[in-house]
């Protein structure tokens, strides 16, 4: 018989006070600043706040620091200091179309206005070590040039035009809230969308692989992706209007998808759409990629069973957060369960082998 | 636009603009400057605020994930409200920007505008202009290869 026991308690506070220490490291090398972590490793920063469904800069760094790099760790700190936070009203949607942009490119058209602006990209980088970083320097430079004034309008707009891709018909219904009510299905395109924003970005990139490699094909092309600020308006009731509340960097891309027409829709292109706290240009592609592929219904497309057109599959896997809490509770003591499961196994042995050999 | 807009739309503007402003900096301009005592109508209180998009960008609009934003209202004992919902958690950058709100009704407001929310404003133009320059650079100028020569 399992008898119940207590205990743990100072080996806990001892494991949590060498966890500190070995956060720390090497004291002789300077201590981390949270402003060292907000301003370089940005896209570490971004990450977090993505998929902590936060933006916070500063906290973001914080849950960095503190998860001492595990950043899905960061992100569980940052949804769980999330959940402590009134919450004090919701924005009027931002307008990505008056987006600064710092970056946007398009793979489909070349010539398009506004024209093909690269931003700060890894892109044609060689991928090579660069062992100059590994000693301090003066810091760089970026080259400047006259900048455009104007928005920068988006390339959807100009297929628009022709009618040849589906149009976005604008409305202004209020968008279910998954933080809210547990997640229900079939989702809907909103909830889809809220789900993967927040989504991991190794399982919705590998989601995004799959309808690439043939598992509910979309021929997708990035018809385009910006990355910039976007101003946030709320509508404030005590005054009577709205006001900009603060500015935040969004990554946003648009797909363009063949479509060969279906019963009620001539042949036309049709979008996937991604948009993503911060400077995250992988996870807004996949997203605007699963995006698409969840939408054959919709667009009377055949289901092909592949796993990227399974609403529910994806959607209920996408969370790090929940995955990473049934996953790693398993590691924690399961006693009592093992030992029932234990004794099972003696007593079905103990059947096989007297019904093998019934001479015993 | 009646007079009612246009003061609506100016104020609009600077509450945006000190949203906006980094707080260290806003602070600094105010340091030094004699303020008037206030009484909290509502003291400043840290909350969430959802961000929402649209579909393809011009849709139907879906919840895109929440930021953190700090509220408050005051008045001078000269009877101005002010008012700030500011993003992120400081707040002495929400009680500042409140402050200014409730100045730019009274007396101080010229004073205010000159040395407060001219300078942010022009601050915040640079700091676009220079970024936008920096993005310019980078746009790819192609050219055409001429076949057969």
């Amino acid at each position: 018989m399992y008898v119940a026991v207590k205990g743990g308690e100072r080996a806990i506070e001892a494991a949590h006070d060498w966890l500190a220490e070995e956060r720390r490291g090497d004291p002789a090398v300077p201590e981390l600043t949270l402003e060292q972590i907000r301003e370089q490793m940005t896209l570490a920063v971004n990450r977090v706040m993505a998929e902590g469904s936060l933006y916070d800069p500063d906290l973001a760094a914080l849950a960095i620091k503190q998860a001492r790099g595990d950043l899905i760790e960061a992100i569980f700190l940052l949804r769980a200091y999330r959940t402590t936070l009134p919450r004090l009203g919701v924005s009027i949607p931002v307008d990505t179309g008056a987006m600064r942009c710092d970056r946007r490119v398009s793979a489909t058209f070349k010539d398009v206005p506004g024209g093909q602006v690269l931003g700060p990209t890894f892109d044609y980088t060689h991928r090579l070590l660069d062992f100059a970083l590994a000693a301090e320097g003066e810091a760089p430079r970026a080259r400047q040039a006259e900048p455009r004034q104007e928005p920068t309008p988006r390339v959807t707009e100009f297929l628009n035009k022709d009618g040849l891709i589906q149009d976005e018909v604008r409305t202004e219904d209020t968008p279910p809230d998954m933080t809210r009510q547990p997640m229900e299905y079939p989702a809907g395109r909103a909830l889809r969308l809220q789900a993967l924003t927040r989504g991991d970005e190794g399982f919705v990139l590998g989601m995004a692989y799959s309808t690439q490699r043939g598992y509910g094909r979309t021929h997708p092309f990035v018809g385009e992706l910006r990355i910039g600020a976007v101003e946030v308006e709320m509508e404030i009731p005590e005054l009577g209007f709205a006001i900009c509340i603060g500015e935040v960097t969004l990554t946003e891309c648009e797909t363009v998808n063949q479509f060969s027409g279906s019963r009620t829709e001539p042949p036309q292109f049709t979008r996937g759409y991604g948009l993503v706290f911060g400077q995250t240009e992988r996870k807004a592609i996949s997203m605007a990629l699963v995006d698409r592929s969840l939408r054959w219904q919709e667009l009377g497309e055949e289901n092909t069973g592949a796993p990227a057109q399974d609403e529910e599959f994806v959607l209920a896997h996408a969370d790090n957060i929940q995955g990473t809490g049934f996953l790693e509770h398993i590691k924690l003591p399961h006693y009592v369960d093992f030992q029932s499961e234990l004794e099972l196994v003696r007593r079905m042995r103990a059947d096989a082998m007297t019904a093998k050999d019934p001479a015993t | 636009m009646s007079g009612t807009e246009t003061e609506t739309a100016a104020r609009q503007g600077w509450m945006g603009l000190l949203a906006r402003a980094p707080a260290a900096r806003l602070a600094a301009l105010m340091a030094g400057r004699a303020l008037p005592g206030f009484d909290w109508l509502r003291v400043p209180e840290t909350g969430g605020v959802m961000l929402r998009g649209r579909t393809g960008g011009t849709g139907a609009p879906f919840n895109l994930g929440e930021m953190t934003v700090t509220r408050c209202t005051l008045r001078l004992a000269s009877g101005e409200t002010g008012h700030a919902h500011v993003m992120g958690r400081d707040r002495a950058h929400a009680e500042r920007a409140a402050l200014v709100d409730a100045l730019m009704a009274g007396p101080r407001a010229a004073e205010i505008r000159a040395e407060v929310l001219e300078v942010l404003a022009a601050e915040e133009a640079a700091r676009r202009h220079e970024r936008a320059a920096k993005a310019a650079a980078t746009k790819v100028e192609f050219f055409t290869m001429v076949r057969g020569e």
